[in-house]
């Protein structure tokens, strides 16, 4: 294992001890830049931190703390105490595992049914991405909310809606969710509350901040003691430039509604690197800009996905209003099946397969 | 014509009648809200929802910040997940920032959402050329909005048909727009005291007549109503219809009026190009082309942006003495 990826430490399995000493990965001790916007985007040489996959650290004080540090915070205070919150059962472990797994057998599937000329128009596939969908959505009730964007297919398997009826749907069929009036870029679900589903990007965030404000209007106004829906916006990097994220970022914490803003950045946008678009890169800062704490995760681990969404959707259902998570990931294909994919660089995609399969046999 | 057997009637302004409508409605269902720029603490910029926050509180008459395309889209959000919200747009010219939300989630999320999700949502606000407000506050969006599949549109013109709209609108499962205009907010008129909702798609019999079908809605009804007391006293008998409906449009009254005069006149605030009156033009042309004696006369505005200088705002819009003129030449 170890040969074919010399730059490599190799990681120790799940079972031995976890600490925030310890982290199950490294980012900063690993001589290879993974993540690779991660080392490119720092401007202030870092110290390595024990938690450093929260990357959170702010050199200078501000009034707004990032999640994280509470996070940490916490952890610290309970230091005598076990540490089976950072620990997963084995039940939770298999449910994350069939998740992901069922995740990326879907969207092979659809790349072979594109490519057999059985399905047509634009389909973005989620490949690589898994942990952002898995560790977000499998933490939600049935009640709460989750807006996708045109990336939608692995967001709507893991809120529940049934593989057979996704797949329907990509044929046009009516069995298919929406009829197959809606097709890859709009997958809906009443029953299963996924709110989409849109063609262009930055237009679900609005539709997942009402959703918010409808969860806190049924609390405040109609009186309903036990509403306390969360929803969840997922969107890209590409996004985060788009003036829609800003005025709900600004309204979300106005209002302090139960949101929590998902940005999955795997870097590209369609053949538009992020640091080519984007003034400042490091997203999670936007945040506190707007009064709401700003995280960053790597996208890449459902399990550190999952603890910061934990808190997210918890200080969500609290009423402590919304927070901005970035999860940096990637994609393994192209923007969509049909993008030549040619302006990424072949050894970017190599950094991100490699912290895959160090993940995934945990188990 | 529609008679009203009521006991009692009390007079209002339109402005006021659009807010009893509105205060009927947020009182019978409490997930009926608002949302806008100032229509909370401010009462709206032209006075439709003052007194409402103080009644009914600060979220259920939402004052947001100064971000159409998002709190529309936030409306829609909230109109998918059990609320029914009126989205007030302080100058309809202004939901020009909203047109992807009003497009994309209001107009066609039922349809590709294989019909799982209804967006039960009102968008108002003033529009039309008023008093020397300038081009881009003098916008007519009826005629940008009416290609969107999936939204209807409607136009009140008069206190009692803006109270029984704004109700019906309301009421609807559909995303509905409805267009107020910026000088008719003041018109004075006794409305029945009992409760009344209209037909989103009727139009209004104004006058009946015999000569000539003017086909006109808003404040043009107004400039016709004007000129049809000079067509009169020269001895024409037109029928005037305020078609009310903008999408879809009311072609069962407007039939039976084209049948029965055989010539048309539409008389429309919109640019010339591709408005409300090309659109009725090809729908009458289409369906009624046996029944009429002479091609149907569409007058709009000028397209143009509309000038700041009065004189010259006044000849981009449609003048009664043009009205007169252009029956007089139909009814040849």
């Amino acid at each position: 294992m170890s040969s074919a990826f010399p730059a490599m430490k190799i990681l120790q399995p799940l079972s031995t001890t976890r600490s925030p000493e310890k982290p199950l990965f490294d980012l900063l001790k690993s001589p290879s830049s993974f993540l690779g916007s991660a080392s490119k985007l720092r401007f202030n040489a870092q110290k390595p931190s024990p938690s450093s996959s929260y990357s959170s650290s702010c050199h200078r004080p501000s009034t707004i703390v990032a999640v994280s540090d509470v996070v940490k915070e916490k952890k610290t205070l309970k230091s005598n105490s076990s540490l089976s919150n950072l620990l997963i059962t084995k039940e939770e472990g298999l449910e994350l595992y069939e998740d992901m797994v069922l995740g990326r057998a879907f969207e092979d599937m659809c790349a072979q049914m594109y490519y057999r000329g059985k399905m047509f128009g634009f389909v973005h596939l989620y490949n690589g991405q898994e942990a952002v969908s898995t560790g977000f959505i499998k933490l939600l009730k049935q009640e709460d909310y989750v807006c996708s964007t045109y990336r939608d297919h692995v967001h709507a398997l893991s809120k529940g809606v049934p593989a057979r009826a996704v797949m329907s749907e990509l044929f046009g069929k009516t069995t298919g969710c929406c009829r197959g009036q809606g097709g890859s870029m709009h997958m809906f679900s009443k029953e299963h509350n996924l709110l989409g589903g849109f063609a262009f990007i930055g237009e679900g965030i609005p539709v997942a901040t009402g959703a918010a404000f409808t969860s806190k209007y049924r609390r405040e106004v109609l009186k309903e003691a036990g509403c306390d829906s969360v929803t969840l916006a997922f969107f890209g990097d590409g996004t985060c430039n788009n003036g829609q994220f800003f005025e709900c970022l600004n309204m979300a914490a106005l209002w302090k509604l139960p949101i929590v803003f998902v940005v999955e950045n795997n870097l590209w946008a369609i053949g538009m690197s992020h640091l080519r678009a984007t003034s400042d890169p490091e997203i999670w800062k936007k945040g506190p800009a707007f009064g709401m704490p700003g995280v960053h995760v790597d996208g890449m681990d459902v399990l550190k996905v999952r603890e910061v969404a934990k808190e997210a959707i918890a200080r969500a259902r609290r009423g402590e209003g919304p927070t901005l998570v970035e999860c940096e990931t990637y994609r393994f294909r192209g923007h969509s099946l049909a993008d030549p994919d040619e302006l990424r660089d072949p050894g970017e995609l190599l950094n991100f397969v490699i912290l895959v399969y160090f993940v995934f046999p945990f188990l | 014509m529609v008679f009203h057997f009521c006991i009692t009637r009390h007079e209002l302004l339109l402005f006021e009648a659009l807010r009893e409508g509105l205060e009927e409605e947020m009182d019978r269902d409490p997930r009926v809200c608002v949302m806008g720029e100032d229509v909370g603490h401010y009462g709206g910029s032209y006075k439709v929802t003052k007194g409402l926050a103080k009644k009914y509180g600060d979220l259920r008459v939402l004052d947001t910040p100064i971000a159409e395309n998002s709190f529309t889209g936030m409306a829609v959000g909230a109109a998918m997940t059990g609320l029914r919200p009126i989205v007030e747009g302080m100058n309809m010219g202004f939901l020009l920032l909203a047109f992807n939300q009003i497009s994309n989630n209001c107009g066609m999320l039922h349809y590709t959402s294989g019909g799982q999700f209804k967006i039960p949502i009102v968008i108002r606000g003033p529009g039309g050329v008023g008093r020397q407000l300038g081009a881009e506050h003098s916008q007519r969006l009826e005629s940008y909005f009416q290609s969107i599949p999936g939204i209807q549109m409607v136009a009140c013109s008069t206190p009692y048909n803006a109270k029984g709209l704004m109700k019906a609108a309301i009421r609807s499962e559909n995303p509905v727009i409805l267009f107020e205009h910026v000088l008719l907010y003041n018109l004075k008129e006794r409305i029945p005291d009992e409760e009344y909702v209209l037909s989103l798609e009727e139009a209004e019999m104004v006058r009946p007549g015999e000569h000539v079908t003017i086909l006109t809605y808003s404040r043009m009804r107004y400039h016709v109503m004007q000129a049809a007391k000079t067509l009169v006293n020269k001895g024409y008998d037109p029928e005037v219809i305020d078609i009310r409906s903008l999408k879809p449009f009311d072609l069962y009254t407007i039939g039976n009026s084209v049948k029965k005069t055989h010539r048309v006149l539409i008389v429309e605030e919109c640019m010339r190009t591709g408005g409300i009156g090309a659109s009725l033009t090809a729908a009458i042309n289409e369906n009624f082309h046996d029944y009429l004696d002479a091609p149907v006369v569409c007058l709009s505005s000028q397209d143009v942006p509309t000038p700041y200088a009065g004189t010259l705002e006044e000849w981009t819009v449609v003048q009664p003495a043009q009205i007169v003129t252009a029956v007089e030449q139909l009814c040849r």
